[in-house]
C-alpha cells in the first residue's frame, strides 16, 4: 500500500491508462536517438566523475574516481610483516573468490585432477551470482544461432567487445546450460523438456533461460553444493586475499591471505592462481545505490593491477535501469529485467508509456534518467525521483497467478514491505549493477601476468561497453570453467620459484615517483556502513 | 522527523530510527558487520535472525536485511548454524528413497511438530517438503522448497536434528538432473556447435567492417 497522496494520485493515472497502454508496442529508438540519450543522460558520460590513473599498466586512462583511489591506494601489506618462506596453504590451483565463476573454475580444475584451494572473504556463494534473478542466455532454439547471439551482444555492447572472447561466450553457451542441467540446476521447462525462454533487453530471439526469478540463486547453490561434495577442493571462508605473490621470474604463484575476523595473515602457495572476485557495486560510484552483494568492492581489479595486469574498459559501468526506488528499506535492490520480459511496461508520473521496455540496459537507464530530470515526469520518493514499472500488466496479459509462478522473488521482496505487485505498480530508478570492464584476458583466461587467470565480473572485454541481460550468468559459467581448466592444465607443468612481493614493492616505487604518498588502504575488502556518530577507541 | 524505537541487540539497548531494517539498525548502532551480512536483499540467507518483541511469548525468525525494526525488539543473529551437509557423487546417486535413507536418515525421525514451517523466513511449508523427501517424491519436494535461501533457521528449531535446507538441496539436484524431462533441442544444439556448424557464420561476422556489422545489427529482425 502506498500512503503518499502524490503517489496515490499518480497510480490512479497509471491504472486509468493501463488497458490502453497494454495494447502499445512502442517503437525502438533509432541508433542516433540511442547515442544522443547515452551522451546526455548516462552516468558513464559525466566527465567530472572520472580521472586518469597516475600509475600502473593503464596509466593515463580514465577510471571512476572511487576506483582510482583504490587502484592508487596504499597496499595493506606495507604495514605488516609476513614471512613468505612459510605457507599455511598449498594447492595446485588457488582460486580467489567463491561466487559462480570461482566455483565453476574449482569444479573444472578438480575434474582435471588438480588440488584446489578456494578462498572467499565471506561465505562461499556470497556473490552477485546469488542475486542474479532474470536468467541466462543461450542460443539453443531452432530459430536462433550462436551467430545471432553474437550479433545481439556485439551490437548491445556498442561494437567494443573483444571478439574472440565473445565468440567463445556465445559458442559455448548451449554446453554451459547442458553442464548446469547435468549438475541438477532446475531450468524452467515445458512438460516435453523444451526450455521456456523469453526476451531480455536487446535480444533478437527469445533465448533467456530461467529458474523462476531465482536463476542465479539456483545456479549458485547448485555449484556450491558440488564444490562442497569434492574432497580435493578445500574451501576457506571469511578469508580475503590482500596481495598476490610472484616468483623471481614474475609468475604468479600464490597470495597473502587475511582472516576477516581475526585479521591473521597467512600465505597460500599455488602453481597457478585464478582471480574470481567479482564486481564493484559497493564502491557506490557517483553516489548510486547498488544491487550488488556486500563484498563487491573491486578487490580483484586492485590485486591484478598491482601485479601488472592491464584493465580493459574500466570506465564503463552498468546501471541497471530498474533498481527498487521505494520503499527506502530496499532502495537500490534489483528488480529483475524479467519483470519487463514477462510484460510489465515503464510508465511515467502521468501514466504514459515513454519507451519500449526492452531496449538495452544502458539506453533504458538513460531514458529513465531523462524522464526524471529534463522531462520532469518522475515521481517523488524520499530518495529522489522514480518512474513506475507497471507490474499488474503481467497478470492482465498472462492470467492470474502468473506473477507468483514467474517472478516469486519479486513478489516476496515487495510484499515484505506491504506492496502487492500483482495489483500495485512499483517505483524504479537506475541502480549500480555491473562492472562492464575489468582485467584483460586472453581466450585461455590468462591475464597479462603469467599464471594469473581471471574469470567472471572481474574480467573486462567480453561484453564491450554494455552487457546484455543473461550474458553475465553465462559468462561466469563459460569463463569460470575455462579458467579452471586452463589453470589446472598449466599447473601440471609449472614449478614456481621463490615467493616474493616484488610486484607490490615495484608498484610502491611507482606510486612514490608519481608523488602519491599515503592513500587509502587497498583493497577495500568491505564497505563501511557504520554510522560514525561517536568517538571510538582504536583497537589494540 | 525520525521516529526512534528501542531495540536490544544481543540484549543491549540502542535507540534507532524505525525506518531501518535490523541489519541497518546494527550498523546505525556502530557494528561493522563481517558475519551475518551477504546480499542484503533476501537471497543469500546469511543474516538469519531470531527475535522476540517484549511482552510477546513467541520467538520469531527473519532475515535481518529484509525486516524492519520494531519497538522493544530483542534481537539475536544466527550467522552460522551447524547444518549437516553430506558428500555424494551426483553422477552415482539415483532419485530413489534409498538415497535419503542413506544420507539423511534423521528425516524419518520427524515428530511432526511443524516448528520448521513456523520458523521459515521465506514462509515455506518446510515440514511438508520433508514429508515429500521421506517418500522420495523429489519433484514435489523441489517445487515446495524452491524459494529456500538456506538460512538454517528451520534446523535450529528442529527437535529431530534435521538439516532441512540440505535435504531440499539434494532433492532439487536429483529432480533437476534425473526427474525433469530431457531437453532435446539443447542436446541437438550442443552437438551442432561441437561439429562446428556455426563456426564460419561467426567468423564471417567477426571479419566484417564496422559499418557493415552496425547495419546488420540495426536492421536485424526481432522475434515477436
Amino acid at each position: 500500500m502506498y500512503q503518499d497522496p502524490v503517489m496515490q494520485a499518480s497510480i490512479k493515472k497509471v491504472e486509468a491508462a493501463r488497458a490502453q497502454n497494454m495494447k502499445l508496442d512502442p517503437r525502438r529508438f533509432s541508433a542516433e536517438e540511442k547515442e544522443a540519450l547515452l551522451k546526455t543522460y548516462h552516468p558513464d558520460y559525466r566527465e567530472e566523475q572520472f580521472a586518469p590513473l597516475a600509475v600502473g599498466p593503464n596509466k593515463g586512462q580514465k577510471v571512476p574516481l572511487e576506483l582510482k583511489a583504490l587502484l592508487e591506494g596504499r597496499p595493506r601489506l606495507l604495514d605488516a610483516q609476513v614471512d613468505l618462506s612459510q605457507s599455511e596453504y598449498e594447492a595446485d590451483v588457488l582460486i580467489i573468490g567463491g561466487g559462480g565463476a570461482g566455483c565453476s573454475a574449482a569444479i573444472e580444475a578438480n575434474n582435471n585432477g588438480a588440488s584446489v584451494l578456494l578462498v572467499t572473504k565471506l561465505r562461499v556463494g556470497d556473490a552477485n551470482t546469488m542475486m542474479a534473478e532474470g536468467g541466462i542466455q543461450a542460443a539453443d532454439k531452432p530459430n536462433d544461432s550462436p551467430a545471432q547471439h553474437f550479433l545481439d551482444a556485439y551490437g548491445g555492447g556498442h561494437f567494443a567487445a573483444q571478439k574472440d572472447l565473445l565468440k567463445k561466450l556465445v559458442s559455448e553457451a548451449p554446453e554451459a546450460i547442458q553442464w548446469l542441467s547435468n549438475l541438477g540446476v532446475e531450468f524452467d521447462k515445458a512438460p516435453d523438456g523444451t526450455m521456456i525462454t523469453t526476451h531480455g533487453g536487446g535480444t533478437s530471439r527469445k533465448r533467456m533461460h530461467a529458474a523462476k526469478d531465482y536463476s542465479g540463486a539456483e545456479i549458485m547453490r547448485t555449484l556450491r553444493d558440488e564444490v562442497l561434495n569434492r574432497e580435493t577442493i578445500r574451501v576457506v571462508d571469511f578469508t580475503s586475499a590482500v596481495e598476490l605473490i610472484k616468483d623471481e621470474a614474475g609468475r604468479c604463484c600464490g597470495a597473502v591471505l587475511m582472516n576477516m575476523e581475526t585479521r591473521e595473515l597467512m600465505v597460500a602457495r599455488a602453481r597457478t592462481v585464478v582471480l574470481a572476485t567479482g564486481g564493484a557495486g559497493r564502491l557506490h560510484y557517483q553516489g548510486f545505490p547498488t544491487s550488488n552483494h556486500y563484498g563487491a568492492t573491486a578487490d580483484g581489479l586492485i590485486l591484478g593491477y598491482r601485479a601488472g595486469a592491464r584493465l580493459m574498459y574500466p570506465d564503463t559501468l552498468q546501471y541497471h535501469p530498474t533498481g527498487a526506488a521505494f520503499p527506502a528499506q530496499i532502495y537500490g535492490a534489483l528488480v529483475t529485467e524479467k519483470v519487463r520480459s514477462v510484460g510489465a511496461m515503464l510508465v511515467n508520473a502521468n501514466g504514459e508509456v515513454f519507451m519500449n521496455p526492452l531496449e538495452t540496459r544502458d539506453v533504458t537507464a538513460a531514458s529513465i534518467i531523462r524522464e526524471c530530470t529534463d522531462r520532469g515526469n518522475g515521481i517523488d520518493t524520499p530518495e529522489g525521483k522514480a518512474v513506475w514499472l507497471d507490474t499488474p500488466m503481467i497478470e492482465a496479459k498472462l492470467g492470474p497467478g502468473s506473477i507468483e509462478k514467474r517472478i516469486p522473488a519479486m513478489m516476496r521482496m515487495f510484499a515484505k514491505h506491504g506492496i502487492d505487485i500483482r495489483v500495485e505498480p512499483i517505483l524504479v530508478y537506475p541502480t549500480l549493477h555491473y562492472q562492464n570492464g575489468g582485467l584483460k584476458i586472453t581466450v585461455d583466461g590468462q591475464t597479462d601476468v603469467e599464471n594469473l587467470y581471471a574469470a567472471g565480473e572481474v574480467v573486462g572485454g567480453i561484453h564491450g561497453r554494455n552487457r546484455l541481460m543473461g550474458n553475465s550468468l553465462l559468462d561466469i559459467i563459460v569463463f569460470g570453467r575455462n579458467a579452471g581448466l586452463n589453470a589446472s592444465k598449466k599447473a601440471k607443468s609449472v614449478q614456481p620459484g621463490t615467493a616474493t612481493l616484488s610486484a607490490m614493492f615495484a608498484f610502491e616505487a611507482e606510486r612514490a615517483d608519481a608523488g602519491l604518498n599515503g592513500g587509502i588502504p587497498s583493497p577495500q575488502l568491505l564497505p563501511d556502513y557504520v554510522r560514525h556518530a561517536h568517538t571510538t577507541m582504536a583497537e589494540g | 522527523m525520525e521516529n526512534m524505537v528501542t531495540v536490544y541487540l544481543f540484549g543491549k539497548k540502542y535507540e534507532v530510527p524505525d525506518s531501518l531494517t535490523i541489519m541497518e539498525a546494527m550498523e546505525y548502532s556502530g557494528y561493522k558487520l563481517v558475519r551475518g551480512c551477504g546480499c542484503r536483499n533476501g537471497f543469500c540467507g546469511a543474516c538469519a535472525t531470531i527475535y522476540r518483541i517484549s511482552g510477546d511469548r513467541e520467538l520469531k525468525a527473519c532475515l535481518a536485511c529484509s525486516t524492519r525494526v520494531e519497538n522493544n525488539m530483542y534481537v539475536a543473529t544466527l550467522p552460522f548454524f551447524p547444518l549437516v551437509k553430506e558428500r555424494y557423487d551426483i553422477e552415482q546417486v539415483k532419485p530413489t528413497e534409498q538415497i535419503m535413507m542413506q544420507l539423511y536418515p534423521e528425516i524419518y525421525a520427524c515428530v511432526g511438530c511443524n516448528a520448521c514451517t513456523k520458523a521459515c523466513t521465506q514462509g515455506l511449508s518446510v515440514m511438508q517438503y520433508i514429508a515429500y523427501a521421506q517418500r522420495g517424491e523429489y519433484e514435489k519436494c523441489a517445487e515446495l522448497s524452491f524459494d529456500c535461501v538456506m538460512c538454517g533457521v528451520c534446523s535450529s528449531r528442529c527437535p529431530a536434528g534435521i538439516s532441512h535446507p540440505q535435504v531440499a538441496m539434494l532433492a532439487r539436484r536429483l529432480n533437476g538432473k534425473y526427474v525433469a524431462p530431457e531437453c532435446e533441442h539443447l542436446n541437438e544444439r550442443v552437438r551442432e556447435v561441437q561439429e562446428g556448424a556455426f563456426e564460419s557464420l561467426i567468423e564471417d561476422l567477426m571479419g566484417k567492417p564496422l559499418e557493415e556489422i552496425q547495419a546488420l545489427y540495426n536492421n536485424r529482425e526481432i522475434e515477436k
